[in-house]
């Protein structure tokens, strides 16, 4: 039996390497190309940038900077959310850039720049995830240029649309509905059209303002 | 029991001991590897703290060699390692060239990367300098091992 130990020890290695592996580059890269398909082009430009069923009950609208770290966190929990609630949720960003954060409008460019080759969401989550490293960078657009070559985008197209009047108009917009909602600061989340308090904008807060925006309401007798 | 006896029984539990150190060694090493080489194929960026370090780096042109991730040389090699030196822990002390060619070659490549790292891309990425370190300690033990007795 000892014999046939290493052999045993070694294969168990190998299967545990490969097979988690796999499992891991498969759950990061499905993290990665995560992206709405169900919608029109008319839709989204209506609509802003719009993750979740069409028709879902709940609707979250966020004002967000990509180089607010508050925003970073946030965005961890909305996918926490949308995977927890499926087609009962629906996110809507509109960008919200700060002057006080260096690369805040470049970010936000450059997620315009991805989004008009129909991957504003996977250029939306990288930045987040991303966002302690390219935001400490003096010069961050050389990286967001490798974002996009990561997500297969074409380059050249990616660097004309960060200077295009397309992005910087669809900032414009959102930074135009924002004033007229009041907004001042990221994040700020409205659910269901509701300004939400900075003290529910969690995981936990917004689950609970989820549950009870779904909750069957009671018939009237 | 003769001392010569005695001299065989000691050198064998420390070859035991010393290879089975090795090969967790080893394993660290491809857990270490198999994260970088994840991260290489997703196109993802490792995060070294608030440095940019490992962008620097792993996103440079020495993190491929034909377009293959370093990193997934390095998964082979600590594998090679690990397979090599359970073996050489359950006995089958043969094999223990084949662990000390494998090791000299990662040794050799990892202070290649070093250079790199020092002086030609002025930065530093964490999982590569722990992937040192564990390389480096793999060469300590071929060094310390004692000399097989055929």
């Amino acid at each position: 039996m000892k014999r046939f130990l290493p052999f045993v020890i070694v294969a168990a290695v190998a299967l545990i390497t490969v097979g988690g592996g796999a499992l891991l580059y498969r759950a990061r890269l499905a993290a990665l190309r995560a992206v709405p398909k169900s919608l029109t082009a008319e839709e989204k430009a209506e609509l802003g940038h719009l993750r979740g069923d069409v028709k879902a009950p709940v609707t979250i609208e966020e004002f967000g900077d990509f180089q607010c770290p508050p925003c970073g966190t946030l965005a961890s929990d909305m996918q926490k959310l949308e995977k927890l609630y499926g087609p009962r949720l629906r996110v809507i960003f509109r960008q919200y850039p700060l002057a006080i954060h260096n690369h805040a409008l470049e970010a936000a460019l450059a997620s315009e720049a991805a989004g008009l080759q129909d991957h504003f969401w996977e250029m939306h989550d990288l930045l987040y995830r991303e966002q302690a490293i390219w935001s400490k960078l003096p010069d961050a657009v050389a990286l967001f240029n490798g974002y996009a070559g990561t997500l297969g985008l074409d380059l050249e197209r990616f660097k004309r649309d960060m200077q295009s009047p397309e992005a910087k108009a669809r900032i414009a917009a959102d930074q135009k509905r924002a004033t007229s909602l009041g907004v001042n600061s990221t994040p700020t989340l409205f659910l269901n059209g509701t300004k939400l308090e900075f003290s529910s904008v969690n995981l936990a807060g917004l689950s609970k303002l989820i549950d009870e925006a779904t909750k069957p309401k009671p018939s009237p007798k | 029991m003769k001392p010569d006896q005695q001299k065989t029984v000691t050198g064998a539990r420390a070859t035991v001991i010393l290879y089975t150190i090795a090969a967790i060694i080893s394993l660290a090493g491809l857990a270490d590897a198999a994260y970088l080489t994840i991260l290489a194929l997703t196109g993802e960026t490792a995060a070294c703290g608030g440095s940019t370090g490992c962008f620097e780096v792993l996103g440079s042109i020495y993190a491929r060699i034909a377009g293959i991730p370093v990193a997934a040389f390095g998964v082979l090699g600590y594998f090679a390692a690990f397979l090599f030196a359970t073996f050489i822990a359950c006995g089958y002390n043969r094999l223990r060239r084949f662990f000390t060619l494998t090791v000299g070659t990662m040794f050799a490549m990892t202070l290649w990367l070093l250079y790199v790292q020092a002086f030609r891309l002025h930065a530093y990425c964490r999982y590569c300098l722990f992937s040192a370190a564990l390389t480096f300690l793999l060469a300590g033990l071929v060094v310390a091992s004692p000399a097989p007795r055929d």
